[in-house]
């Protein structure tokens, strides 16, 4: 899949703004004052501009209000109240603690909730699509939550929170990788299941549809050389956990801190890049690209 | 409204959709520009192009013309032309995953369609396809999808023998068939059954309406004389028999 850059910065800075937005929600890190106003300002425009970006991704930003109306039947739909609802739940929270000093915990529960319920609502968008293998997985969820929360907590400053979180979350990502690479070959979709001619090996295509490229083949026929693809993932995981783990154990210093966030959230740019690029879609079985015999 | 219409009981639905005869299509793409010019000129945003006539044309197109060569191990190697457009399908994840209900079913005769005016062009839909059949029109950045050609097949305005889909109407090898595949007893659902059609990806679960028609079978045999013929020299002799004993020693 085309890794638009709208929807890396959409899935990647509302992520970490909703991760950070729940711990805030349940009264993590204690702060008050200009502290506080630091923290719940940080969140809340990772949030919004995250969710800014990804109108940037529609062909007509200006009807998105339309897309609260489906929310029964589209992910897409639901992620949007879920989205709204979050900012105006903690949005309350946020103005009576900083105004009034009032930590209302039942509304930052609730708040916390319904961050984590946007996440999983974002990361649902992919991982209810059958047309592509390596999304189409609870793991997709697993891991948009691990990444909301780690990231959250290291925003937060929650050092023995962040560390547990990143050391689990490279864990799944790892086990992520390794189960989606053999998803394709698993669900048996194939040139012959695609078009019902032919045996595997025994049919390729013979000649495009159209001579140049299309919105099919630039959408959802994306491939990266697989030898890439093990550099990338590499420093996507050395960027996103190793190094922020490195530098949490030694002792706490600000600086250290603030370069283990740096590191962290450009190594998750690196892994969503991956995320999408390396995602593919059964339509490229027609285009002749069968990721199981490529 | 992107949930799926009802299903009023296995097989009494109307389910309008085509017939693709892959033994008798010749690969000419006229239902390709058929299609692109009746859906240019009638319903909805007409299917852009950009840069038509410089050095990278591209455009939306509903309907598209994929070819394929096939080698069986036991018989000669041979082209397949496989046209593919919407296949109207009954479990249609391009209509739940729909934010706005742009994307809808008829409930009447199955018909997929997308209400321009409500797409914001987010391309889930799209995604959503495993056939590949929808793209976003350049210009209007809107769903395009074929619609079954739904401002022919019930147009009154039209003579009778219009009312079919423009590729349908079109095809000089009358490799498209087009009718209701919820009547078992409509000439498309009996060719179904007699040529064994087939669903595309069934894997996938979305139950398509269309139908394929596969291949028939080549003749094995290139002539019933061939076995008669004189056999060719198994043994190069002449000069052709020195270059070769010559070229195998050096
Ligand atoms: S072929 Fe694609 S666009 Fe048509 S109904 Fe099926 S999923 Fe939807
Ligand atoms: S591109 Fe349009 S029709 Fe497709 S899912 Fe988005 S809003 Fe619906």
């Amino acid at each position: 899949m085309h890794p638009a850059a709208s929807l890396l910065i959409f899935t990647t800075a509302s992520g970490l703004g909703f991760g950070l937005l729940a711990l805030l929600g349940v009264g993590l890190p204690r702060f008050d004052g200009l502290s506080a106003w630091a923290f719940y300002s940080l969140g809340f425009a990772l949030a919004c501009g995250g969710l800014l970006a990804s109108t940037a991704h529609l062909g007509h930003p200006e009807r998105a209000l339309k897309a609260f109306r489906e929310w029964r039947s589209s992910w897409l739909s639901r992620e949007a109240w879920a989205s709204a609802a979050t900012l105006a739940v903690m949005g309350i929270y946020a103005v009576l603690h900083l105004l009034w000093g009032l930590r209302v915990a039942p509304l930052g529960w609730l708040g916390t909730a319904l961050c984590l319920g946007t996440v999983v609502a974002t990361s649902r968008i992919y991982a209810q699509l059958r047309t592509v293998p390596r999304w189409n997985h609870w793991s997709t969820t697993a891991l948009f939550l691990g990444y909301a929360l780690s990231g959250g907590a290291l925003l937060a400053g929650q050092v023995t929170a962040a560390l547990l979180l990143l050391i689990l979350t490279g864990g799944a990502q790892i086990a992520a990788w390794m189960d989606g690479d053999r998803r394709f070959a698993a669900r048996r979709h194939s040139i012959p299941s695609a078009t019902g001619l032919g045996a595997p090996g025994g049919i390729r295509q013979f000649e495009p549809p159209h001579t140049g490229s299309n919105y099919l083949t630039r959408e959802m026929v994306f491939v990266v050389a697989r030898k890439h693809v093990a550099k990338l993932r590499v420093i996507g995981l050395a960027l996103a956990v190793l190094l922020p783990v490195g530098l949490l154990v030694l002792p706490f210093s600000h600086i250290l801190a603030a370069l283990a966030v740096v590191s962290h959230v450009a190594g998750v740019v690196v892994i969503r890049w991956l995320f999408f690029a390396e995602a593919e879609h059964v339509v490229g079985l027609y285009y002749g690209r069968d990721p199981v015999r490529r | 409204m992107t949930q799926l219409p009802p299903q009023s009981g296995e097989g009494a639905a109307v389910k309008l959709g085509l017939v693709i005869d892959l033994d008798t299509c010749v690969g000419c793409h006229a239902c390709v520009i058929a299609c692109k010019g009746w859906n240019t000129e009638n319903y909805g945003a007409p299917l852009a192009e950009t840069d038509p006539y410089g050095a990278a044309p591209e455009g939306a197109f509903l309907n598209r013309v994929h070819s394929y060569e096939i080698t069986p191990e036991d018989a000669p190697a041979r082209i397949v032309h496989f046209p593919k457009s919407c296949l109207h399908c009954e479990d249609a994840p391009c209509v739940t995953v729909c934010p706005t209900g742009a994307s809808y079913k008829r409930a009447e005769d199955g018909i997929v369609l997308v209400n321009e005016s409500d797409c914001i062009g987010c391309g889930l839909c799209a995604w959503a396809c495993p056939y590949g059949a929808r793209e976003q029109d350049p210009s209007e950045k809107v769903m395009k999808k074929c619609t079954l050609c739904v401002d022919r097949i019930y147009n009154e305005s039209l003579p009778e023998e219009d009312r079919t889909p423009a590729c349908v109407r079109t095809c000089p090898a009358g490799a498209r068939h087009f009718g209701d595949l919820g009547d078992p007893d409509s000439d498309v659902s009996q060719l179904v059954a007699a040529r064994g059609g087939y669903d595309l990806m069934p894997e996938l679960g979305t139950r398509p309406v269309n139908k394929y028609l596969p291949p028939r079978p080549k003749d094995d045999e290139i002539d019933v004389l061939a076995p008669l013929l004189e056999p060719v020299a198994q043994e190069p002799r002449g000069f052709l028999g020195w270059l070769d004993r010559a070229l195998e020693r050096l």
